[in-house]
């Protein structure tokens, strides 16, 4: 069972703290931080899970998300997504767009580490 | 005594009798069976009201007096039924499609409907009616006194007052009764009109039998009796041409013009073709009238001592000769004669009155907004009843006041000449279009002054009325002005020269004030109507319709009230009048009903044009259309007003629908931009969370990484800070409510603040500044703190944005159109245009993100700018980055 996780977010502090968590749990972590080439990122990596922000420069994190459940290949990818913008109707893109979790920022770790191993697990 | 009660009692039966057949007439014409009561033999009968009482007694007299002249006083009427039938037909078409009551309402309909008219005419016809009235009350009491004479019995002159009194009341109970029992609009009183065709016949059949009776009784017979003649001085032919032209012109006209002739030959007339019998049978019942006068006149004179009244003849001779009963005839047709003179007078008198005198007033007392329009019938009945018993007390009045004496022929003619004054303004209103109100009112006005100064005063006698001097002097010696002499004309006969003066001024004035004034358009429309009557309306039928034209009826009647609410107002109607069928009789109770239901819909002239057009009793008359137009022109102002209101409740519409789609819009903003600044809250907080987390819970870290992980938490604690600043600051900027602190200082001076304050901390000494001191030499007068905080954000946007392995920043100050501008252009790749656009909205970065910033700057930048009167703008085509800030004239005025 592979221990790969993809982050792709555009603000530095957060992929560090991501990856500094994940890390620390024994992941190894590889991080993106812009959305025009996420998608092929995805797919050349093929990580076992996904970190997905939102509001991504070149393309929103719904539009990759879409993508990527269009394709074969990264159609049941665990996918968690991030987002800073904590609405109901947020929410609702994201489980429409075919997101495994979500989550609000600002997150506790162990509840991000916690989603981490169910969906990597589960 | 004992024939006296007799004649008394005669009398009230024979009252009785008139009321009798009145009554019956009403009813018979009530319940429709009434077809032999518009015969043409009743409508020549009615027109005998001719002969008054005047006639009856006073033709003998007039032949004792002055031989074959009184044949005149019948060949007036007699030429004017025969020769002027066709003035006639048109009188009576005008009144029929005009709904003309009265000679009044004829004149004042023609002129325009002027009111003024229709009093002046009214007051001018009572004014000569009434010396008529009181004649023929007169003739009864004194034919009553003779006849009581006749027995020894003296009657005092309070007990012939009282007989005048009662004789009048009965005759103002009898108009009452008959004249006013419902509100026709055609005005026709069959009771009435029936009444006076028996006393037609009753007075031309003891006119008869008192002649026959002279002729063959007492003359001896025909040879004899124009043996008598031709020795009498009555069978001298004594012809005064001027006399004989003026009294039959004076006949002919006063048939036309007087108000009871015109009651009922146009008011009352059923049907147009019964002129056509009249025409030759009224001249003939005439002549049969006269046929007995000189005869009668001329043995009465033998038989009767020397100064005996010869207006009695026909009561006086059977008198004398003990021929009791034929008195007692003759008493009663003179009686006839003058009540239905009376009846008629009465009534035409009590229309004019009423509707152009009383009915007004009492209109104009009416408060506005009173039931004005509602049912004003027993109003005017009332006011017709009170007008009837004005009318014949005031002939009592008169009789009283002048107490009688005066030869009955001559207030006769009197009252002829005063009433022909109304012959000009009707021959010219209804033929000719150029006459105008203006001239009708001179004309009338000019007659009227002639005729009662040169007639009616006079008429009372030297000394009473008018001086002796006035008479034979002239006024204030004016002798040109002699009320008998107009112009020094002397030797004419006082009547001649009346009705000649009169007559001519009256004529010409109103020839000459109608050519020299203006018709209104009311008139010109009027005057055509009446001039061309013939060709506007057909000929009228009688107002109760066929079946077929209340089919016509039900047809508008669908049309205007909807096809089920006409269905069923016929049927109940007809079901009301007792029909089988669906389609009630077109009576005019159910037309009236009728037209009430439309007057509800389309308004109460067009539904009584309407109706009248299909009836076609009555067409549509210029009143009418004018009426329509009013309604037509309300209805047209309503629904205009109705137009206007709903395009203004659709303008408040469409101003709600952009209102509601700006609140929209500005509440998807305000959803977007609270969104936005979560998002840019909760960025910062994550990391501060997460880092602060990851102290708390690892204990293995190096001090390397708590110093790290603490500085980040740190500087994203400043950017929250900064990002509240910066929202606080663009709100206070946006509400308007800032407070400038306007300061002098130089450009120079705020520019290098700005380079200090914007390039520091790392990297800073990477970015070259360009700058021209010498055009920075310029004093500004605004709020330096805020342009320095404009400048500082540009030159930091350069620092952070600036894409150029060697970063440089130009700061060049010129003018353009006046204003002071600075620019900012740096060598990086610039903002791509599809951005270019957006970059001053709020949280609008642009590119990848390479450095923290909310996005807030430019949005503050450019509400600065505004703030301050500038602007500031993305300066396109300059190579790399490009703002250029703008500082209006007089901010750099001080640099000079």
């Amino acid at each position: 069972m592979g221990k790969n996780v993809l982050v792709i977010e555009d603000e530095p502090n957060i992929i560090e703290a991501i990856s500094f968590i994940l890390s620390r749990d024994g992941w190894s972590v590889a991080t993106h931080s812009n959305g025009h080439d996420a998608v092929g990122v995805v797919q050349n990596a093929m990580p076992d899970l996904v970190i997905l922000d939102v509001m991504l420069p070149g393309k929103t994190g719904y539009d990759i998300l879409r993508e990527l459940r269009s394709e074969d290949a990264t159609q049941g990818l665990p996918v968690l997504m991030l987002t800073a913008k904590g609405q109901v109707k947020d929410r609702e893109m994201a489980e429409r767009a075919g997101a495994s979790r979500f989550m609000t920022k600002p997150f506790s770790n162990a509840e991000v580490l916690d989603a981490v191993r169910e969906l990597v697990t589960g | 005594m004992g024939t006296l009660n007799i004649l008394v009692g005669v009398c009230l039966i024979y009252v009785v009798f008139l009321f009798l057949i009145a009554f019956a007439a009403e009813r018979a014409a009530l319940e429709g069976k009434g077809g032999w009561l518009r015969s043409p033999l009743i409508y020549t009968l009615s027109l005998s009201i001719y002969c008054t009482a005047w006639t009856f007694y006073g033709a003998v007299g007039y032949a004792a007096r002055s031989g074959l002249e009184y044949l005149t006083i019948y060949i007036g009427p007699s030429l004017v039924m025969i020769g002027w039938w066709w003035l006639l037909r048109k009188l009576v078409r005008i009144g029929r499609s005009q709904r003309i009551t009265s000679i009044a309402d004829l004149i004042s309909s023609r002129y325009g409907k002027s009111n003024l008219l229709a009093v002046g005419v009214t007051v001018l016809a009572v004014i000569g009616t009434t010396p008529y009235i009181a004649l023929q009350l007169q003739s009864v009491t004194v034919s009553f006194d003779v006849f009581s004479s006749a027995y020894g019995a003296e009657l005092t002159e309070a007990t012939q007052g009282s007989n005048a009194l009662l004789v009048a009341a009965g005759l103002a109970l009898f108009t009452i009764v008959f004249g006013t029992r419902n509100l026709d609009v055609n005005e026709r009183h069959h009771g009435v009109v029936m009444a006076v065709a028996v006393e037609a016949i009753v007075k031309l059949f003891a006119l008869l039998a008192v002649g026959i009776f002279v002729v063959w009784g007492l003359g001896g017979g025909v040879s004899e009796t124009l043996a008598r003649i031709d020795a009498s001085e009555i069978g001298q032919w004594q012809m005064r041409g001027d006399r004989w032209a003026t009294l039959i012109f004076l006949s002919g006209a006063a048939f036309l013009c007087l108000p009871r002739m015109f009651q009922v030959m146009v008011v009352e007339n059923e049907d147009e073709d019964h002129l056509r019998t009249a025409s030759w049978a009224f001249p003939a019942y005439l002549m049969i009238m006269s046929l007995f006068v000189v005869p009668i006149a001329v043995v009465g004179l033998d038989l009767m001592p020397a100064g005996s009244n010869p207006d009695f003849f026909v009561l006086t001779v059977p008198l004398a000769t003990g021929n009791d009963a034929l008195a007692m005839l003759s008493f009663i047709g003179g009686f006839s004669s003058a009540t239905s003179m009376v009846i008629v007078a009465a009534l035409a008198l009590s229309t004019m009155v009423s509707n152009h005198i009383v009915m007004p007033i009492w209109l104009s007392t009416q408060s506005v907004g009173a039931s004005v329009s509602g049912d004003v019938r027993h109003v005017v009945l009332l006011s017709r009843r009170i007008s009837i018993g004005a009318v014949v007390f005031l002939g009592y009045l008169y009789f009283r006041l002048s107490g009688g004496g005066t030869a009955l022929a001559s207030i006769g003619l009197i009252s002829f000449a005063g009433v022909a004054q109304f012959l000009p303004v009707l021959i010219g209103g209804i033929f000719w279009r150029g006459a105008t109100r203006t001239g009708a009112f001179v004309g009338l006005t000019v007659g009227f002054l002639i005729w009662a100064y040169t007639l009616l005063l006079p008429s009372f006698g030297a000394g009473t009325l008018v001086s002796e001097a006035m008479l034979t002097e002239g006024p204030m010696g004016l002798s040109w002005l002699r009320p008998q002499a107009f112009f020094g004309i002397t030797g004419m006969d006082p009547l001649v020269h009346a009705v000649f003066w009169s007559i001519l001024l009256n004529t010409m004035s109103f020839f000459v004030a109608s050519l020299v004034g203006f018709p209104s358009p009311l008139e010109r429309l009027q005057g055509a109507q009446f001039v061309n009557v013939f060709e506007h309306s057909s000929t009228p039928q009688s107002w109760a319709g066929s079946l077929a034209q209340t089919e016509d009826l039900m047809v508008m009647a669908q049309r205007i009230i909807g096809a089920r609410e006409a269905q069923n107002l016929f049927e109940r109607e007809a079901k009301r009048q007792g029909m089988s069928g669906l389609l009630p009789e077109p009576s005019p109770d159910f037309l009236q009903r009728l037209e009430r239901e439309l007057a509800g819909s389309v308004g109460a002239a067009t539904a009584h044009a309407m109706i009248g057009q299909i009836v076609g009793g009555a067409s549509v008359s210029v009143e009418d259309l004018m009426a329509v137009a009013d309604e037509t022109a309300q209805m047209m102002e309503y629904s205009s007003k109705l137009e206007a209101k709903s395009e203004e409740q659709a303008r408040t519409a469409r101003q709600l629908r952009q209102a509601n789609e700006k609140l929209t819009l500005i509440s998807e903003q305000k959803d977007s931009f609270l969104s936005q600044v979560s998002h840019e809250l909760r960025t910062p907080m994550t990391s501060i969370r997460a880092f602060s987390e990851i102290l708390r819970d690892s204990d293995r870290l190096s001090e390397d990484e708590k110093i790290k992980y603490s500085s980040i938490i740190h500087d994203e604690a400043l950017r929250l800070t900064r990002l509240l600043d910066d929202l606080l600051d663009l709100s206070v900027l946006e509400s308007g409510r800032v407070n400038l602190n306007m300061q002098s200082g130089s450009l120079k001076g705020i520019l290098d603040h700005a380079v200090a304050s914007a390039l520091t901390g790392a990297g800073a000494d990477k970015m070259q500044v360009v700058r021209n001191a010498a055009y920075e030499e310029i004093t500004l007068n605004t709020d330096l703190d805020r342009l320095s905080q404009v400048f500082i954000n540009l030159i930091g946007n350069a620092q952070k944005y600036c894409d150029a392995n060697a970063p440089k920043l130009r700061i060049e100050v010129g003018r353009s159109n006046g204003a002071l501008v600075v620019d900012f252009i740096d060598n990086g790749s610039g903002i791509p245009k599809t951005e270019q656009a957006v970059i001053f909205e709020k949280f609008s970065r642009t590119g990848e993100q390479k450095v923290k910033g909310a996005g807030l700057g430019l949005a503050i930048c450019r509400e600065i700018m505004t703030r301050l009167g500038g602007a500031v703008e993305y300066l396109p085509g300059q190579g790399g980055a490009a703002f250029r800030v703008t500082l209006p004239e007089e901010v750099a005025l001080a640099a000079q």
